[in-house]
């Protein structure tokens, strides 16, 4: 049956079971704000999965993926605010821009008047930022605490950057007040439905890619880089390339993700792109199990909700909770939740080993625990040390 | 089993192989300094293909710092030829790929992947994107050699962190070969290895040797004598003496520097 559940079959049922409930199960039993929360929580998972993939298999601690979130974002915002313009304004012109700048567009939003230019370029922006940065980064073997650090720092300039423009890009108020999306009406329930269908869909497809990078030999490879960069670098790789691939590929997701964010939302300002944005896109990756699949998808859902249910309740305590539950995860569980079943089954076998001592303590090969979804059996808990 | 491809016909001897045109790495005034401390000073040496040189010397010689100016991990001066291609002044990846492996003291191999996986991967630099981005199906027939040479046809699944100490260090060996090196430089391979394990790796090395150019840091002198084809000692970062293992003993100045130290009882040849 496990055996079962590992193969190609067992992947196809939890993909297949992915599919039914969140195109299928969701939309039918969720009211329309509901959904419209929940796709806002799948646009965290697509950025999460992005951050598995760099931070679980890469290990490289992306601290600043706020950037690339705010990039796509703001990038279909843009085209959003020119739509509306041309739509209902008649003069092309955003409304803000009258109000704080000269009342003309300027020049380098232009090319986002254009559907096909917009879409590629939530796509190609981020991975372009993402593979100067990288090359330029992970050339010069910067790693560890010193990239995290770098990361932030780079979140952070961006939120600074996107405050002091107010004409251009709405300042800290950012951009809001979406009336379409690509000639849709976002007032329109089934248009919102619509909107929550395809960040669905992106994100299946996104859990689609990591699975096969994961499993590929550059996913082999990954995680040779991550556990021994020198040791590589003696069989002829360069690690650096192999970092910067990877970071590109969070990059583009977490990029996608701002982009669908914009309409679902309905706003796109500093305050979500920032370095608090950036650790928040962060913990549910470390709760979930950084390492494996399904774990940084869970755990982003999972902790947006929780935010979502707590921060109205009591809005000042969150913060202090998300850090907190930050701290404890990865002092004592560096391998999140989905390292749970694994760690439960090596203490049952301690205490049976420790009970009976004729049998020796050799290190047995450990039966990953049966998860819940096949993915989760890639689950390693050794190796989310670093 | 596969046509034998990483194992050659013959033994290892001094000179290396003396028909066609044997490989070889030509060490030319290399020198390597630390902060004006020369850790490495003008050291000349030649590995013919074929020969299985062993790098001897007390503590503090500037052994293993010769394997890393070779291998473009510390920066070094002078030359370093491998059959026609200079590779000093190189990085270390780029040294890789022109055919020059190594090992570390402390074995490093990849411990939360499995023993295949580590073979598949030192056998990889040369795959294109799109063999990189597919999933590892079939096993390369060279892995599966190296495999069975190696010894660890049984433990190709099992996590190489598990591994023994000595296991690890066949693994490191494994990896070489699947990476189609033809320069070995192995440092300390048998160090923390139970008597067993040494002759079975000595043994190794007797059949891998013969068609690489391959360099032993070593130690135990009585592994030297049993397993080494050629000798050169190192001192104080200078190459004192070189030759066979009887005549290295029998030099004077190798047992001046090796009196008052334990490690070598260089003087009963």
């Amino acid at each position: 049956m496990r055996g079962l559940l590992r193969g190609r079959l067992g992947t196809a049922a939890g993909f297949a079971l992915g599919t039914v409930l969140l195109l299928g199960v969701a939309p039918a039993v969720l009211p329309v704000f509901s959904l419209g929360l929940l796709g806002k929580f799948l646009c965290f998972a697509i950025v999460a999965v992005g951050i598995g993939l760099a931070w679980g298999r890469g290990g490289m601690l992306t601290l600043g993926q706020g950037v690339f979130f705010g990039l796509g974002a703001y990038v279909m915002a843009m085209h959003m605010k020119l739509a509306d313009a041309s739509l209902f304004g008649g003069s092309g012109v955003p409304d803000f821009m009258s109000l704080y700048g000269s009342g003309e567009v300027p020049g380098w939003w232009e090319p986002f008047r254009s559907p096909a230019v917009t879409l590629l370029a939530v796509v190609l922006i981020p991975g372009l930022v993402a593979l100067v940065l990288g090359l330029a980064i992970f050339k010069r073997r910067v790693k560890g605490a010193y990239f995290a650090i770098l990361s932030q720092a780079l979140a952070a300039a961006f939120a600074v950057f996107l405050i002091g423009q107010q004409a251009t890009t709405g300042g800290s108020n950012g951009l809001s007040g979406f009336r379409s999306f690509f000639g849709f009406d976002l007032k329109d329930p089934n248009n919102k439905v619509m909107l929550y269908l395809i960040a669905a869909v992106v994100l299946l497809l996104s859990i689609a890619l990591a699975r096969q990078l994961m499993h590929s030999r550059f996913g082999e490879l990954l995680v040779a880089v991550r556990d021994q960069e020198e040791r590589v670098r003696f069989l002829g790789y360069d690690p650096a390339t192999i970092k910067t691939v990877t970071y590109v590929v969070a990059a583009v997701l977490a990029g996608i993700a701002g982009a669908l964010f914009v309409p679902l939302v309905g706003i796109i300002s500093p305050a979500d792109v920032g370095v608090i944005p950036s650790i928040a896109f962060l913990i549910g990756v470390a709760i979930g199990g950084r390492a494996t699949l399904l774990g940084p998808v869970l755990g982003a859902v999972g902790v947006a909700a929780a935010q979502s249910a707590l921060s109205s309740t009591f809005p000042s305590f969150w913060v202090y909770f998300q850090g907190l539950l930050f701290v404890l995860v990865i002092g004592f569980m560096p391998g999140g939740l989905a390292s749970l079943p694994a760690l439960l089954g090596r203490r049952r076998r301690l205490r049976t080993a420790a009970s009976t001592p004729a049998v020796p303590a050799t290190r047995v090969r450990t039966p990953l625990a049966a998860p819940p979804e096949p993915e989760q059996n890639a689950t390693m808990p050794e190796e989310a040390r670093r | 089993m596969t046509m034998p491809t990483l194992l050659p016909d013959g033994e290892p001897r001094a000179g290396g192989l003396r028909h066609g045109r044997p490989k070889y790495l030509e060490v030319r005034d290399l020198s390597v300094s630390f902060d004006g401390f020369l850790a490495v000073d003008n050291v000349n040496l030649d590995v013919i293909q074929g020969d299985l040189r062993f790098l001897i010397g007390p503590n503090g010689a500037g052994k293993t710092t010769v394997i890393d100016a070779i291998t473009g991990l510390v920066p070094a001066t002078g030359s370093v030829n491998h059959t026609g291609t200079e590779i000093l002044g190189r990085k270390v990846h780029q040294v890789a790929r022109l055919g020059v492996g190594r090992t570390f003291q402390t074995a490093s191999v990849f411990e939360n992947l499995s023993v295949l996986q580590n073979l598949d991967i030192a056998a990889g630099a040369g795959r294109g994107p799109l063999r990189l981005l597919r999933r590892r199906k079939t096993v390369d027939a060279a892995v599966e050699e190296a495999l069975e040479i190696i010894g660890l046809e049984g433990a190709a699944g099992k996590k190489a962190g598990i591994l023994a100490h000595g296991q690890k260090q066949w693994l490191e060996i494994g990896m070489l070969l699947v990476q189609n090196s033809d320069v070995l430089l192995l440092d300390e391979p048998i160090a923390g290895m139970s008597q067993d394990e040494r002759a079975e790796t000595g043994e190794l090395l007797r059949r891998i040797a013969a068609s690489r150019i391959t360099l032993v840091i070593e130690h135990d002198m009585d592994f030297v004598r049993e397993f080494a084809t050629s000798v050169t000692v190192l001192a104080a970062g200078k190459v004192l003496s070189e030759g066979s293992v009887a005549q290295v003993q029998a030099d004077k100045k190798v047992q001046d520097v090796y009196l008052g130290s334990s490690e070598v009882e260089a003087t009963d040849a």
